[in-house]
């Protein structure tokens, strides 16, 4: 058994570099051609289709491949999917568009890079928005690799947008704060005081007192807007319940799309100026600042997955509505 | 006393918070600067604490040969291996001529982050993408109304949350299409199931904190 996952390991790594190293680079389908291979695949699953009213269900290997070549494929088609901007992400972007420059915004990074394809982007995106429009950012995490994701979005954003090397000064133009541990109590204490909780940064660790972005911002009454990107506990619903309630801050969030629906009662409350569900969200907030990124890219893939399951549960029940009354 | 002064702990904390809350003025507001600096501090320790155990666990299960014990050396190796990276990094940053932290970027501990960690990461987590595809071919059935319900809400959700649902049903007006029907289900089914579970739990939370402040729950303490 382990010998055959090996092969089909090396089977996938040999296919990984040839890709890598031999093919051509972009590789593009024309736009005939991704009609054909949606026909294709359309026909696929009016096989599948036909095999399991007959009672002959495919093996879960099969639905793994399909849902591979769902999420891989579209990677080489160039459909631009019409994008609508929900009240949700255009109520985060609101808040951010409304500051003046040298505004000064929290952003709290809580999640790892299990939740970072779906949350990446909405961070890459937001720090170019910032940067481009002399918005002062304070990142801090209360998870442990939150901040670092923080300082990969803000790599990536400077590998996009080279001018940023010159522009964007570290210390004046944003700060990151770091990790701390202890969950919501973190944020209790940084009402009354930052520099309780974070007495220098991590990047370069200078003495709080002696950052510039930093200077008169003492606890949450000194941030003019905040974001949270947040996959789970401690995350949104932390912040709501003690900064927002608490202490008034002004928050929009950033969640997975699994964690989305539980900040929705937040959002209807006017606890929260705006919400960035998903991938979706993350793409909507990609359009609506003009930043376009990965969450873009990513969404064609997303849709045909989304696509592959659907199909896959109307089949699955259409079969079982037959089986039934068969035995009736 | 193994048992009162944890007790008389919990309680004064308890109701120190608790008075802070509603009285945010000195001496009040003192206590509660104290409790949570001093539970940030813990809460660092515990840290330490869950990796120690983690090592602690593999360990054993590699002295005792159990199953998969190759995955616990794995581990620990891979503890081990990053641990010190980091320190390395660490400790040639600090004595550079351009001093730089262990997890800048171009550091050995940044690049084993992003070229092994992150795509573990996300791998893992990309899986359950195709254990729901599987699973929603073959147990995903209408059987009875609340199924129904479920399977309903999942299709117009998991439609109208990608741009593809309105492209479907670009042919109706607006208010008609996937979309809008995935934002009716968040923002008014959902929600009142969610404002239903929040009430429900903050309820369970004051009732349980009651009783732990007052001394009435002692689970906590173990044995009970």
């Amino acid at each position: 058994m382990l010998k055959k996952e090996l092969i089909v390991s090396a089977l996938i790594a040999i296919a990984f570099l040839i890709a890598k190293f031999l093919l051509p680079k972009p590789i593009q389908f024309s736009r005939t051609v991704s009609v054909i291979i949606i026909i294709l695949l359309a026909l696929l699953f009016f096989f599948i289709f036909i095999l399991t009213v007959k009672g002959k269900y495919i093996g879960r290997r099969v639905v793994f491949l399909l849902v591979g070549i769902a999420l891989l494929l579209p990677f080489f088609m160039q459909f631009t999917l019409p994008l609508q901007i929900s009240p949700e992400v255009r109520g985060a972007y609101d808040g951010l568009a409304s500051l003046k420059g040298g505004s000064k915004v929290l952003a709290s990074f809580d999640y790892d890079p299990a939740s970072a394809p779906e949350l990446q982007p909405m961070a890459e995106a937001f720090f170019k928005y910032c940067f481009d429009n002399d918005i002062k950012v304070i990142v801090m995490g209360l998870w442990p690799q939150g901040a670092q994701q923080a300082n990969l979005a803000v790599e990536a954003a400077m590998e996009e947008t080279p001018r940023y090397r010159d522009e964007i000064q570290y210390g004046e133009d944003w700060v990151n704060l770091g990790f701390q541990a202890g969950n919501e109590f973190v944020i209790v204490r940084m009402g009354e005081s930052f520099k309780a909780m974070f007495p220098r940064d991590i990047v370069k660790n200078l003495p709080y007192d002696s950052i510039p972005v930093l200077k008169n911002v003492r606890n949450f009454s000194n941030i003019d807007y905040s974001i949270n990107f947040s996959a789970g506990k401690p995350g949104t619903v932390e912040w709501v319940q003690v900064a927002v309630d608490r202490y008034n801050l002004n928050m929009a969030a950033g969640n997975t799309a699994v964690q989305a629906p539980m900040a929705y009662p937040y959002l209807k409350a006017k606890q929260l100026t705006g919400l960035m569900g998903g991938m979706s969200g993350g793409a909507e907030f990609e359009k609506i600042t003009g930043k376009f990124g990965k969450a873009t890219t990513y969404l064609l893939s997303q849709s045909f997955a989304h696509m592959v399951v659907i199909v896959l549960i109307l089949i699955g029940n259409f079969a079982f509505f037959r089986e039934r009354m068969r035995d009736k | 006393m193994r048992r009162e002064i944890p007790i008389a702990i919990t309680f004064i904390v308890g109701l120190a918070y608790v008075i802070a809350y509603f009285i945010p003025h000195p001496p009040f507001n003192h206590f509660e600067t104290w409790f949570t600096d001093w539970f940030v501090i813990i809460a660092a320790f515990a840290i330490w604490l869950g990796a120690l155990n983690l090592l602690k666990i593999s360990a054993l299960k590699i002295a005792h040969k159990r199953s998969d014990w190759p995955f616990a050396a794995l581990i620990i190796i891979s503890f081990l291996v990053m641990i010190s990276i980091g320190f390395i990094e660490g400790y040639r940053g600090i004595y550079a001529d351009q001093p730089f932290q262990f997890r800048d970027p171009g550091t050995a501990f940044d690049w084993m982050y992003v070229n092994v960690y992150m795509p573990l990461s996300a791998t893992m987590f990309a899986l359950l993408a195709f254990f729901v595809a599987s699973a929603s071919y073959r147990a995903f059935r209408a059987r009875n109304l609340e199924a129904t319900l479920l399977l309903l809400a999942a299709f117009f959700v998991m439609l109208g949350r990608v741009p593809i649902g309105d492209i479907i049903t670009s042919w109706l007006p607006y208010k008609y299409q996937m979309s809008q029907w995935a934002a009716w289900i968040m923002n008014v089914p959902n929600t009142a199931g969610q404002r239903a579970i929040m009430i429900g739990i903050a309820l369970g939370l004051v009732s349980t904190s009651l009783r732990i402040i007052l001394g009435l729950e002692r689970s906590y303490l173990g044995g009970e």
